[in-house]
């Protein structure tokens, strides 16, 4: 058993060499793909290959790769030596070869030598020639990269001169423009950029589009470059795959070091976008480049199916064995009784040793049983099945122009096996298009009405453009290519060469369509909120004379934060068609000075806070039209505007923002909207700032950067070192950029330390999981009335937070800092300490963030919107239909996570809810078994309402915060939809009575618990009673144990589906991984075996695709093995009569191609086409998914039924030409005839009975089986005089069929052989009635929940 | 020089998405759509035929298939029944059996013949044809290595196969440092027994009944696949420099030397050895027996001697030796089994069918239709 497992999978790594359509072999496992590679001691020294050192740099320079690559694994000389090496470490060759071999033996021989060499040269042929083709593909492919030209440093020419890519050598300085591509990995030394920036775009290498920031290498920068003079010497680590990290530095002569990262790589096959020239050394070239070494080939896992299968292969090893020895003791039996027998040939062996002998003969003779190309058969129908999943123009997305890819080539069929489903949220069940909905500052919360109903309108109106207009979408794509091309070209452009304003105006109308959808951008602000900034900008005099003076400064203060926090801190890359704008223009002109600026701030400054500066500056009148003259585009006074009147009037700054829009459908909404409005749209629509676009990694960060800009403020361009930010007063101010602390899913959190452009302190804005950050925020100490204050924020934060989660959207904390210029040297010691060391560079980087992250000050928090993609509530329902679990794992919040599930409708009103929040181990035991007992007892109320409720058995402390966590809830009132939403607590009087189920719902904490080896058990079983489970706060790490428990301790398929790179992990452990291609880059897609596009295509994927693929699979495997079982008996049979010697009645090569040409197509179009349930019937009736996987097509009583039939047929086609031919002149060969004739029509007809559908291509496939045997017997007859040699063939076949005798036993058999089969299908077929029609006429009766409205008014 | 960059790769036209982008953009695949053909074939839906096997889509079939078989297997039991055969045994097992003493004293190397003669008669006259045949029982002339024992080229005339015959022949490939020739195991164990039929008159006599011996082979085995070294001629010095096979009492050269149409390789007692008998029983044709006239029967009723030269042992293996007379149909020789394998199968049939029409009224009138229209 383990040995053929060993066997199997050795042959499955074999066969993905062979099909590795990319460039490394041998494939890697995926898992270590993005684990850090241990690399100490072993590092690489790169120098200038014409610096001052030419010794050292050819000594050291030798080891390392030239840039050439060779994906290609044969040369001319070396195919056919390699290529037989590479085949024969396959099972099936091996297998093949010693069958080969034993037929040399002579006591053994069974056949003439070359007969048995027939499977294997065909094979390895086959096989041989599609591998030289796949080489010669790739060798092209090679040379044409290989030939691309780039420019490089050249000593003798004194500049950079072209070269082709192969030519590049570490330690090359290669010089790139805008829009080529890297043809190495190459530190970057000089960019055009004056301040060392570049951008390049990672398509090639992980489908990300938007722009990634690479920086020159620190104090590179700063002087001029010139190749002659770098005497630099590079030492970075070893070449590895880990994209993500890059570490090294550099030292000069004098040992000065410049620690190297990540930021300074350019790495091969990226695309340099909006950088006008850069320059780098090469320090990977060739394979061992980053993006080469990151090539592997598609993913193999071993199916279900094909394991189950190895258990029958093993049956079928032992029949094979039981019958060799059958015939060994017989024919030592029949040899003792013989005497001197005429025909006896050569010297006597004793009856023992024949016997031996002819076992192995028997084994070449039988060797067809054990179906070792069935192995084969298996990998072709799935590529066939592949192929046709592939075409599906249901799984095809028009928007993103991408059907479903199918990475992993063979477990097409565990698609119809999958029990549990785990799904991620995000990007997932939703669309990932996030859009900024509410927030809260300073506890005050800004729901934002005017925003929800945009967003309302939108998406009708979306479903409308949607509906109608295809051809734009595919061509606003298709310009978004030349979009990107373009803004690269104008990046080198500065904003006053453009002189054409309608020039601008196409520009904009194109990229208005490419960028990020209009809908994250056009933020309609909130009235009070602005009612609130606008008092920055009024006179002094009113907010001094307000009641609440100190209180409203706080908050104003506090808003201003809220927002630069939401500006500044993120990664987004800021360009603009027009210009680039992380080039931060030069030639600017404050619009006023900045002392004023100043001045201003100063107001509100935080550090100032409470008590306010006793000298407001005196602001003169003219200030406040002043703070609102925007450039050259005249002036309004805005703000006050919307101040006075925000209820009736828009906002018309928000046509500033809106005006660009173009987009078929959209671009009515905001006239009719604001009619008045409208007409002040061409002043606004050229205002500068609207051409500043936002690319972000993830799309809530340029969400909520559009938020702050339609709050006026714009993050207007960023550098390495200093971001510019436009306020709301009209200025533009230069934020000097200390540190980012990037976001990584432990702190869950990001942080940005800046220099306090006004203040001049060091402020730190952190951005993060509310989770973590209302863990992390303290009050500062200081006056009573600040406590309070602060006190009364968090309280009233946390309220928002929770109503923000229950409806649905994600939240996000906002907090700031301070720091005392002492603490942050302490601080910046230890940061730049970890920043340039080599070793353990990660810990010591989060270790310094954690040091810098606590005592914040709360400054309020956002809500976003995730809208849930279509038909995702139908999906889900058809999967519960299908008896399939389904669980949600997600990092969101708890409340927010029960919300999706409402509104997809895993969750029904009538359905028990089980929360689970525990703090400690003891609880959650006890509480698991609380719940487990409540499960089990649990009788659901049709009334939808009465689930009972309970008080709080559990001994778990409360968590913070929310006052309800801690204790299970039941029943839906506890999360109900918000009160925006319609009331959908009360029972659906009027639907059916549904299934109401229990859901339970666990968060990360009390699941770190759960999955305790203690308590998985009880988890398991609790989870086993509920209708779905929803894991929320998890991080990825848990998502991939719930999946792994789950799949291993209950033993079934699971499929795990998600979008982001936390989901990489649970995607890799499932048995079948989905990723979905959304926006989060393509990590896991890159990890899946499948990649759709959307959610709702699961649906057809499991319930269409999965059934048919299984049971098309399962039936093909039972008919293969029926097949050489039933031929194989034949011969068996026979040898009862020719004393067990191993003789056969057939010509060897009909016996050999028998199996191989004659009858091999029919079960490979069996398995490929067979439909056993029409396609609408399967997405109609989702239960026949589960009614195959708990009917099994393919289970031990279906394989020894198969067998039966196969001994019975057997039976009949040996013994009715044996009866009808005995004591006659029968040949050896004449009798044979009859018998493979026959056996043909059986085979061939036994499959007509067993398929479901037959269309013109098995009846095409039929004929040319059969007509190529007959054929090919026939030629035989007339034409081998010599060729077979002991076989005699020549005439029989011609006299056998001019012979009404032959068919008349050949009728006499088919007919026979099919009888039982055929009466027992139409018994079965009879009794048991066609699922079709049974399921037409009965209602579901299943799982879903009745059609209640749904939840959240903006989730529909 | 910026600007003049900028104009010169500015180009209004790539403005409406014609152009496709940059250089490593993927510019052909980008203006082509992904989306799958819509093809009936791609998309799983081309017209098929849904065989639906139930009680009342088969039960015609199963009727009538019944009512062909039985037809079929009466005629054929019919026609089996027609056919005329006898068949005696001659081994000498028995030691009341004439032959007793030949099977005894058998050596190959006797130079003596041992003959013996059977008396038997004959009930009904043999129309037709006659067809005389020889039957072995318990003779594995199947047996793997005797089936491979034998050189087909040097039957086939090859000169060079003849002097070097094939390994296959061992250990009946050379003997006293001679290739042999026809080489093997199954030359060497040629039936050598030669059999003569008399009719005993009413007035006792003996009347000799005229064997024809040619024609007894198949026709391509005659003219293709056996051949004679150097055409048919002077067969003596064809044969030069090879050995006659242990077993034999004479040369391959003189096995018919009065006909050298059938001498040599294409002999056909020998050509119908060579074609090796599927089973451990059979017989093999010997011997036509023509039909005269029209008015007179090929074989009259009445008593017959059978001589035999004993020549062929079968006693040490168990073996059984048979003279079988018999004349054939168009569906060959005597054998009821084909008729009544037709007949039952046909019955039950038709017995099947009946039992599928009690089902198939009992349990669902729902599932006429075969076709589901895809």
């Amino acid at each position: 058993m383990e040995q053929l497992h060993w066997v199997r999978f050795r042959c499955q790594q074999l066969w993905a060499a062979n099909h590795t359509q990319g460039w490394y072999s041998p494939p890697r496992p995926v898992s270590d793909k993005y684990s850090p590679q241990r690399s100490a001691g072993k590092r690489r020294t790169v120098l200038a290959r014409w610096g001052p050192h030419q010794d050292e740099y050819h000594s050291i320079s030798k080891a390392y790769k030239g840039n050439a690559i060779r994906t290609t694994k044969y040369s001319l000389l070396t195919f056919i030596p390699m290529n037989l090496f590479q085949q024969f470490h396959r099972a099936a060759n091996l297998y093949f070869l010693f069958l080969a071999l034993l037929n040399w033996v002579p006591v053994v021989e069974a056949f003439q030598k070359e007969i048995t060499m027939i499977p294997l040269v065909l094979v390895l042929t086959v096989i041989a020639i599609k591998d030289a083709l796949e080489d010669y593909r790739r060798y092209v492919f090679d040379k044409k990269i290989n030939h691309n030209t780039t420019k490089v440093y050249c000593t003798k020419e004194r500049d950079y001169i072209d070269c082709c890519w192969k030519d590049v050598h570490v330690g090359d300085f290669v010089r790139l423009s805008c829009n080529e591509i890297i043809p190495a990995d190459m530190l970057l030394l000089h960019s055009s950029d004056p301040r060392g920036l570049c951008y390049i775009e990672t398509a090639n290498l992980d489908g990300e589009t938007n722009l990634k920031q690479r920086e020159v290498v620190s104090k590179m920068e700063e002087m001029e470059f010139v190749p002659e003079d770098f005497h630099w010497r590079i030492e970075c680590e070893n070449p590895n795959n880990n994209l993500c990290r890059f570490r090294g530095y550099m030292e000069n002569p004098s040992g000065a070091r410049v620690g190297l990262h990540n930021s300074n790589l350019l790495l091969r096959s990226c695309i340099i976008r909006n950088s006008e020239a850069v320059v780098g050394i090469v320090v990977y070239a060739g394979h061992e480049t980053k993006a080469m070494m990151n090539n592997s080939g598609p993913r193999y896992k071993r199916s279900l199916l094909e394991r189950q299968l190895n258990t029958d292969v093993l049956w079928c090893v032992l029949l094979l064995i039981v019958m060799c020895l059958t015939a060994a003791i017989g024919h030592g039996i029949w040899l003792k009784q013989l005497k001197n027998p005429i025909f006896e040939v050569g010297e006597e062996t004793s009856p023992a040793l024949a016997g031996f002998y002819v076992f192995w003969t028997m084994i070449i003779v039988l060797q067809v049983l054990i179906p070792i190309s069935l192995y084969v058969s298996i990998e072709i129908v799935k590529l066939g099945q592949i192929y046709f999943i592939h075409n599906d123009v249901d799984l095809y997305n028009e928007h993103t122009d991408s059907r479903i890819q199918c990475r992993a080539l063979n477990i097409t069929e565990d698609l119809g096996q999958v029990q549990y489903v785990f799904s991620d949220k995000t990007g997932t069940l939703t669309e990932n298009k996030m859009v900024f909905r509410r927030c809260s500052v300073y506890g005050v919360e800004y729901p934002h009405y005017d925003n929800g109903r945009r967003l309302e309108v939108y998406s009708a109106d979306k479903e409308e453009a949607g509906r109608c207009s295809l051809t734009p979408r595919s061509s606003s794509r298709r310009k978004s290519l030349s979009c990107r091309s373009l803004s690269c070209n104008h990046s080198s452009v500065s904003l006053n060469t453009l002189t054409a304003d309608s020039e601008e105006e196409e520009e904009l109308s194109c990229t208005s369509q490419c960028r990020p959808s209009a809908l994250a951008k056009e933020v309609v602000p909130d009235c009070e909120l602005v009612t609130k900034l606008s008092w920055l900008c009024a006179p002094d005099l009113n907010v001094a004379h307000s009641c609440a003076k100190a209180s409203s400064s706080l908050e104003l203060a506090f808003i201003t934060d809220f927002f630069l926090t939401l500006a500044i801190c993120n990664s987004v890359v800021v360009s603009s068609p027009a210009q680039s704008l992380n080039v931060l223009p030069q030639a600017q002109t404050p619009l006023r000075s900045l002392e004023e600026i100043k001045l201003m701030f100063q107001r509100f400054n935080l550090s100032a806070l409470p008590a306010l500066p006793t000298l407001p500056p005196p602001l003169k009148s003219s200030l406040a039209s002043k703070i609102f003259t925007q450039g050259k585009t005249g002036s309004f006074t805005v703000p006050k505007l919307a101040a006075e009147g925000c209820d009736q009037t828009p906002n018309p700054e928000h046509f500033s923002v809106n005006g660009v829009m173009d987009a078929p459908g959209e671009e009515e909404v905001p006239k009719l909207m604001f009619p008045e409005a409208a007409a002040s749209e061409d002043a606004g629509a050229v205002e500068p700032e609207d051409t500043v676009l936002y690319e972000a990694e993830s799309p809530d960060e340029a969400a909520l950067v559009y938020a702050s800009r339609a709050y006026h403020m714009t993050l207007k361009a960023r550098s390495a070192d200093s971001l510019q930010v436009e306020l709301p007063t009209g200025g533009t101010v230069q934020v000097p950029l200390l540190h980012v602390l990037p976001f990584d899913s432990n702190r869950k959190r990001m942080s940005v330390v800046v220099r306090h452009p006004l203040t001049g302190q060091v402020v730190v804005y952190t951005k993060g999981a509310d989770s973590v950050l209302m863990d992390l925020t303290r009050s500062p100490t200081g006056l009573q009335l600040a406590q309070n204050v602060y006190s009364h924020i968090r309280l009233q934060t946390q309220k928002h937070l929770d109503s923000y989660a229950r409806e649905g959207l994600r939240t996000l904390c906002i907090a700031t800092k301070t720091l005392e210029e002492e603490e942050y040297e302490v601080w910046l010691k230890t940061q730049l300490l970890a920043e340039s060391s080599i070793e353990n560079r990660e810990e010591l980087l989060l270790r310094s963030a954690q040091a810098l992250e606590t005592n914040l000050t709360l400054l309020g928090a956002t809500g976003i919107l995730d809208r849930l993609q279509e038909e995702v509530s139908e999906t889900i329902e058809a999967l519960q239909r299908a008896d399939v679990k389904v669980w949600i794992l997600t990092g969101d919040k708890q409340e927010t996570a029960i919300n999706i599930a409402f509104a997809c409708k895993l969750l029904c009103p009538s359905d028990q809810l089980l929360t689970a929040n525990c703090e400690d181990k003891e609880s959650c035991a006890v509480l698991v078994q609380d719940f487990l007992h409540r499960v089990t007892c649990y009788v659901p109320d049709d009334s939808g309402t009465g689930s009972p409720s309970t008080g709080s058995p559990s001994t778990g402390s409360p968590t913070t915060g929310s006052p309800s966590t801690g204790s299970p809830s039941t029943g839906p009132p506890s999360t109900g939809p918000p009160s925006t939403g319609p009331p959908s607590t009360g029972p659906p009087s009027t639907g059916p009575p549904s299934r109401a189920g229990s859901v339970l719902v666990i968060d990360g904490h009390t699941l770190d618990w759960a999955l305790q080896p203690e308590l998985q058990g009880d988890f398991l079983e609790l989870s086993k009673h509920c209708k779905a489970v929803i894991c929320c706060r998890s991080t990825p790490l848990q998502k991939s144990q719930v999946v792994r428990l789950v799949r291993d301790k209950l033993k079934v398929m699971t499929l795990a589906v998600g979008d982001g790179a936390n989901d990489v992990s649970m995607i890799q452990v499932a048995d079948v991984g989905v990723g979905i291609s959304g926006q989060e880059g393509m990590q896991a897609v890159m990890s899946s075996d499948f990649a759709i596009s959307r959610f709702k295509h699961l649906r057809k994927l499991l319930l269409v695709h999965g059934h048919w693929c299984y049971t098309r699979l399962a039936n093909m495997i039972l008919y293969f093995i029926y097949k050489n079982v039933m031929y194989v008996n034949l011969l068996f049979w026979y040898q009862f009569f020719c004393g067990f010697s191993g003789n056969v009645m057939t010509n060897a090569w009909v016996l050999i191609l028998f199996n191989l040409i004659f009858t091999s197509v029919p079960p490979l179009i069996y398995g490929v086409l067979d439909q056993d349930t029409p396609v609408d019937v399967l997405m109609a009736h989702p239960e026949f998914y589960q009614r195959t996987r708990t009917s099994k097509d393919y289970v031990s009583l279906m394989f020894w039924l198969n067998i039966l039939d196969a001994f019975y047929q057997s039976l009949v086609c040996f013994f009715i030409p044996y009866f009808a031919y005995r004591d006659s002149d029968i040949g050896e060969l004449s009798f044979g005839s009859p018998i493979n004739s026959s056996a043909l029509f059986i085979i061939l007809l036994h499959q007509v009975v067993e398929s479901h559908t037959l269309t013109w291509i098995h009846g095409l496939v039929f004929l040319l089986s059969a007509g190529s045997y007959f054929a090919f017997v026939l030629l035989l007859s007339v034409f081998c005089v010599t060729c077979s040699p002991p076989t005699n063939p020549l005439g029989v076949e011609t006299m056998q069929m001019s012979q009404p005798a032959f068919y008349l036993v050949c009728i006499l058999t088919t007919v026979t052989a099919l009888l039982p089969r055929l009466m027992f299908l139409a018994l079965k077929n009879s009794v048991t009635v066609r699922g079709a029609e049974q399921w037409s006429h009965s209602p579901s009766v299943r799982g879903s929940c009745p059609d209640v409205e749904p939840t959240g008014p903006v989730l529909s | 020089m910026i600007t003049a960059m900028m104009a010169s790769s500015y180009n209004a036209k790539e403005e409406d998405g014609h152009h496709s982008g940059a250089a490593g953009h993927g510019g052909a695949g980008a203006d082509k759509s992904r989306k799958p053909d819509n093809t009936a074939f791609k998309q799983q839906r081309l017209p098929a035929w849904q065989p639906i096997l139930t009680a009342g889509t088969v039960l015609p079939a199963f009727f009538v298939i019944g009512l062909i078989f039985i037809p079929i297997g009466i005629g054929l039991y019919v026609t089996s029944n027609n056919i005329k055969e006898f068949e005696i045994d001659y081994t000498g097992v028995d030691s009341k059996s004439e032959c007793y003493a030949c099977a005894r004293n058998f050596s190959w190397n006797s130079t003596t013949p041992c003959t013996c003669s059977m008396n038997f008669t004959l009930e009904q006259p043999f129309e037709s044809n006659v067809f005389m045949y020889y039957g072995l029982s318990n003779f594995y002339q199947n047996h793997r290595r005797y089936v491979k024992s034998r050189d087909d080229s040097q039957l086939n005339g090859d000169p060079t196969a003849l002097k070097d015959p094939s390994k296959e022949c061992e250990p009946y490939r050379t003997s006293e440092g001679l290739p042999i020739a026809p080489c093997g195991a199954i030359a060497n164990s040629l039936f050598n027994d030669t059999l003569e039929l008399h009719y005993v008159d009413s007035n006792g006599t003996k009347v000799e009944i005229p064997l024809v011996k040619k024609g007894i082979a198949w026709w391509t085995d005659k003219h293709v696949k056996f051949r004679n070294p150097n055409g048919n001629t002077n067969l003596t010095v064809a044969f030069q420099g090879t050995s006659k096979p242990v077993n034999w009492g004479k040369p391959v050269y003189e096995l018919d030397p009065l006909d050298p149409e059938n001498n040599g390789f294409i002999n056909e007692d020998f050509i119908v050895w060579m074609r090796t008998a599927a089973l451990p029983t059979f017989r093999k044709l010997y011997r036509i027996i023509q039909k005269k006239s029209s008015t007179t029967p090929t074989l009259p009723s009445g008593r017959y001697i059978l001589s035999i030269t004993y020549n062929y042992p079968v006693l040490s293996f168990d073996g059984r030796k048979r003279m079988i007379l018999s004349t054939i149909s168009w569906m060959g020789g005597k054998n009821p089994f084909l008729g009544i394998a037709y007949i039952t199968v046909g019955s039950i049939c038709f017995f099947l069918g009946v039992v599928l029409l009690i089902i198939h009224h009992k349990y669902d009138n729902r599932n006429t239709s075969a076709d589901i229209p895809n």
